[in-house]
């Protein structure tokens, strides 16, 4: 999976194997009684990074947020913020600050002092909390409403109030809980661009737990799949949607089309597989360190994979079947084609004219195609 | 109504409603006075409102005007002992005759001034033991863990099951000289002389926070429970050690269950009249006392009524800011 472009930039320190770890996450593991919500997680996050723990519900991304606050205190492992062990510090004495899920906003104090807060408890002079609560309700367009109550405010303001009165002691490390959670579709796409403009322009390094794997592409340098406690994966929004290590991370982002075979030809830069479930041979561009006779799975994206009506040339890498359903989305259209094998295949087509001429219908029997780079080999 | 509309109410009310509903419509009382209430538009929906309007009408409005008709009276030996507000006289003229002696006898005589003054200093140090000994209580029941909390709200609950006038009286038994405390403190060998408790100030301050002390934790207890734990988790976030958390999140967002509390505490205190007679000494003024003694030692209904009257009139004043505070409360949660 050493696929990066341009290993070793100061763009992607994680590669660089001299660079530090600004929070260094090591061997954490949380139990509530017998149940492990956090499983023995080891994570490096680098300073200006905006890293996404990604998951479903459950899955143990909040109670490491909360380890990193100083809510919760981990069962064992460490962690370090910029080299310091933060064991016993309690979270008011954290340089870390938090965005709620709810907000948390106090509800008998206006968005000015709301944002003051914690500014006040640093004992700052009264200057220069208000030079500084202006320049952040400046920075997330707030200035209007300084003197409302959070009651009076809409779900977006407020989102824009809990952002400002976390970021404003400019701590070293954010921890933003499902922050787009509670908005609108629209005004979460809106706001995606807007939280990741801000992070740049603060410099702050950012931690986000979210269960919206749209949300942690669009927001992160990084992403960290967790799933049952464990990070079951960690690497760049491509690398986790091209380069999938488990059959749990390549369904839990995106769409696949998972066949299981088994391996016959096993090369260094090519593997062949049998797949009944594909109904021909499937033929792979990149060697996997496993065995031939070995049970695999090859995962295929929906987009990669090409529809025609007429016999492509090659026998690999083809199969046969019927449409079942069709989906318009609009921007593409997404296919059921169910195979020979019952096998029921997700394609989808973008739309590239409005005539819809060259469009597939219902019970059409079409040849599904796609390239020897398109697929990727699991074997777990 | 004409026929046709009276059949068809018959027949919404045997169509839709319940099968009691439907048993009673073939009572013919019934059925007349849901028709008579139909021609006077008359609607299931300000029936109910008007229950409660009617409730404070008959127990609170009309005994109110009675008790302010005998204040205006003039105090007779006789049965009633008040002269009659209302005379006819030779049949012929209407005479009404007021009579504003009793409220200005309450002005001049300064004991009614003691007394009431008395027992808004016994009420307020009452009110403010009960806070400092309620929100403690409260809180730790808010934090508790819902199995022992439901415990902790029956204890506090569990006093009201036996009567209000049985636990009064018990405290005698624990504070006389020959009672419990001073029993044991003897025994003890602490002291020699009993403590005197009885009769004093002191027997009826332990005497009202006792009794009062739930009515200031059930509304600071509902209150505090409501409270959201990720606002103190974000206060800590944002630098603010636990104790200046309580001072700046907690105290302030529990500001109107601790209003309510005081209120529910001061308002029945200072017209208490069971506890400064039982536990309390004869220098123990009272409003409440006066107001007894005015009635049945005295027999001079009218002054007593003017007594209730000037009593009910400056206790609405804290009750009028309670209910004014309530609605800028509710007006700030929407």
């Amino acid at each position: 999976m050493e696929q990066s472009s341009h290993s070793g930039s100061g763009l992607e320190p994680w590669n660089d194997p001299d660079a530090k770890p600004y929070v260094r996450i090591d061997g954490v593991t949380k139990k509530f009684g017998e149940f492990v919500a956090v499983d023995n997680v080891s994570l490096d996050v680098y300073r200006n990074e905006l890293f996404c723990l990604l998951g479903g519900s459950g899955c143990g991304k909040s109670t490491l947020l909360r380890i990193l606050a100083g809510f919760e205190s981990a069962s064992m492992g460490k962690i370090y913020i910029d080299d310091v062990d933060m064991e016993g510090i309690p979270p008011y004495e954290r340089p870390v600050n938090m965005m709620f899920q709810s907000y948390a906003l106090f509800p008998h104090m206006n968005v000015e002092k709301n944002v003051a807060f914690g500014l006040k408890q640093d004992g700052l002079n009264k200057a220069e909390i208000a030079k500084r609560v202006a320049d952040m309700l400046a920075l997330v367009q707030l200035e209007p409403f300084a003197r409302r109550k959070p009651h009076q405010l809409s779900g977006g303001q407020r989102q824009r109030v809990a952002l400002a009165r976390s970021l404003v002691k400019k701590p070293k490390l954010l921890l933003l809980d499902e922050p787009l959670g509670a908005l609108d579709k629209k005004l979460r796409e809106e706001t995606q661009f807007e939280l990741v403009n801000i992070q740049e322009q603060t410099g702050i390094t950012f931690i986000v737990v979210t269960h919206d794997q749209e949300e942690a592409m669009t927001l992160s340098s990084r992403i960290g799949v967790m799933n049952n406690g464990e990070i079951v994966q960690k690497g760049t929004p491509s690398q986790i949607y091209e380069y999938p290590a488990s059959r749990f991370v390549a369904d839990f982002i995106g769409s696949v089309n998972i066949f299981q075979g088994r391996v016959v030809e096993d090369e260094a830069d090519y593997v062949r597989i049998t797949s009944s479930e594909a109904g021909c041979p499937l033929y792979i561009d990149h060697g996997v360190s496993t065995v031939a006779g070995a049970q695999v799975w090859v995962a295929i994206r929906p987009e990669k994979m090409t529809v025609s009506k007429e016999k492509p040339a090659s026998e690999d890498n083809c199969t046969h079947g019927t449409i079942d359903e069709i989906a318009y989305m609009g921007d593409l259209s997404v296919y059921h084609v169910l195979l020979d094998s019952k096998k029921r295949v997700r394609v989808t087509i973008p739309n590239l004219t409005r005539t819809g001429s060259g469009r597939f219908t219902w019970d059409e029997k079409v040849y599904l195609s796609w390239q020897g780079s398109s697929g990727v080999v699991l074997t777990s | 109504m004409s026929r046709q509309g009276y059949v068809e109410l018959g027949k919404q009310m045997t169509a839709a409603t319940s099968p009691i509903t439907r048993l009673m419509w073939r009572f013919p009382p019934y059925r007349w006075s849901i028709v008579l209430m139909k021609r006077l538009g008359v609607t299931g929906r300000t029936a109910v409102i008007a229950m409660p309007y009617l409730w404070l009408l008959l127990f609170f409005l009309v005994p109110f005007v009675f008790v302010l008709k005998i204040s205006l009276a003039e105090a007779l030996i006789a049965r009633p002992p008040y002269s009659p507000l209302i005379e006819w006289s030779e049949e012929t003229y209407l005479t009404i005759r007021l009579n504003i002696a009793n409220f200005l006898f309450l002005i001049e005589d300064d004991l009614y001034w003691k007394a009431y003054l008395n027992s808004i200093k016994i009420a307020g140090i009452s009110t403010l033991f009960c806070l400092f000994i309620g929100y403690p209580m409260a809180y730790a029941m808010a934090k508790a863990t819902p199995s022992t909390r439901n415990v902790l709200l029956m204890l506090v609950i569990l006093p009201f099951w036996t009567s209000f006038l049985l636990r009064v009286y018990a405290w005698i038994g624990i504070l006389k000289n020959n009672g419990l405390i001073n029993n044991i403190l003897m025994g003890l060998g602490v002291i020699d002389e009993p403590i005197v408790m009885m009769q004093t100030d002191f027997a009826v301050y332990v005497g009202i926070v006792y009794s009062y002390l739930p009515f200031m934790i059930l509304p600071l207890y509902a209150n505090l429970e409501r409270l959201d734990n990720s606002l103190l988790e974000a206060a800590s976030d944002l630098g603010c050690p636990p104790t200046k958390a309580f001072l700046s999140i907690t105290l302030p967002l529990s500001l109107s269950g601790i209003i309510a509390g005081c209120l529910l505490v001061f308002i029945p205190a200072v017209g208490e009249f069971v506890i400064p007679a039982l536990l309390g000494g004869p220098d123990t003024l009272m409003i409440g006392r006066v107001l007894w003694d005015e009635f049945f030692s005295n027999r001079d209904w009218p002054v007593a009524s003017a007594v209730a009257i000037a009593v009910l009139l400056l206790l609405v004043v804290p009750m009028m800011l309670f209910q004014k505070f309530q609605a800028k409360e509710a007006e700030g949660q929407t």
